[in-house]
């Protein structure tokens, strides 16, 4: 296939044989639903596969940044739609405890930059390029991240 | 106090006046006068304040929506005089309805002290009685009482227009009292 046309209504095992010519190891689709497409990808190439994502995929609309504290790492998913033909691809990226950082999509969707800021105070996810990483919904005043399994209410204690 | 009344009082100093005042304060206390004008004044004051409560109008979440309902035609809260005032300036009462995040806890204290006195505070809801669902949150406030001195709490989630109305008509009665204990000379 044709990487680099645009298609605007990708069907699941077109976006699959498209990343994986695309991006090879990078990018491991694991698994493909109606109008769902599962993958996971490596913590360097989110950028340019989101870029792609966008503009040759036409996926317009970004839903979810979210973290997963997994203990062991931390990991980062994203829900994006394509509008035309209702399609969500997930992407999944771990994040190594020991190196917080993740380059910020906020350029390519402006709509990430909330979900974005968000992430980053309730774990602690740094989103390197976002054009303003402050705290969101809690004061400035907060030195914890709230989301973290290490986080124990009162109650919790 | 009218101060071309007395115009020897102008030319004194701080400390003179200030005895002079207590002095002819506690002239009108011991004499009765304060009594007799509160006696008098009072239901007049009381009479105007409680039929024109003017809250803050200011909806922090869904029960904001039970405010709303309860301004609307079903309910009609304006029958009480109930206006919502846009300025913390020309209201007497702040009415919270909705979770309090810590984020707009110093907001909810400015406003409260922008109020003028006499001043009543209302909380509506679980969230702002107690944190309600938030209960041990790492975000909420658990019940406005911790910030601010309560006077009516609207239990409920949510708490409904006519449990709103209905804590509005115990903030009449309390507003009777509040003028029935005197606020003449009282500042």
């Amino acid at each position: 296939m044709d990487t680099n046309a645009v298609y605007q209504k990708p069907s699941e095992d077109e976006i699959k044989t498209l990343l994986s010519e695309k991006f090879g190891d990078s990018v491991q689709v694991t698994k493909t639903e109606t109008r769902r497409v599962y993958a996971i990808v490596k913590r360097e190439s989110i950028h340019k596969v989101c870029e792609y994502i966008h503009d040759n995929l036409t996926f317009e609309h970004i839903s979810t940044v979210i973290g997963v504290d997994m203990v062991s790492n931390m990991r980062v998913v994203y829900h994006i739609n394509n509008y035309f033909n209702g399609c969500v691809i997930e992407l999944t990226v771990d994040v190594p405890n020991e190196d917080l950082h993740i380059a910020s999509i906020s350029d390519i969707w402006v709509g990430g930059n909330w979900h974005e800021r968000e992430t980053w105070e309730l774990f602690g996810i740094f989103f390197d390029g976002h054009p303003k990483l402050e705290r969101l919904l809690t004061p400035d005043t907060y030195e914890f991240y709230p989301f973290r399994k290490s986080y124990k209410m009162r109650g919790q204690e | 106090m009218d101060m071309s009344l007395y115009p020897h009082a102008v030319a004194m100093s701080a400390e003179e006046f200030t005895t002079w005042s207590s002095a002819m304060i506690n002239d009108l206390l011991s004499a009765g006068t304060k009594k007799t004008v509160d006696k008098l004044t009072g239901p007049i004051w009381s009479w105007a304040m409680k039929n024109s409560m003017h809250p803050l109008h200011w909806g922090l979440a869904c029960c904001a929506l039970e405010m709303a309902a309860a301004s609307a035609p079903r309910f009609d809260a304006e029958r009480y005089g109930m206006i919502y005032r846009s300025s913390p300036r020309q209201t007497d009462i702040l009415l919270v309805n909705g979770w309090i995040s810590k984020k707009i806890r110093p907001e909810i204290r400015r406003l409260y002290e922008q109020i003028p006195n006499p001043k009543w505070v209302v909380a509506m809801g679980e969230c702002a009685i107690s944190g309600g669902p938030w209960y041990d949150s790492y975000n909420t406030v658990q019940g406005l009482d911790q910030i601010l001195p309560v006077d009516v709490y609207i239990p409920g989630c949510p708490a409904r227009p006519d449990a709103m109305i209905d804590g509005f008509m115990l903030l009449q009665k309390k507003i009777d009292d509040y003028f029935a204990r005197g606020v003449f000379l009282e500042d």
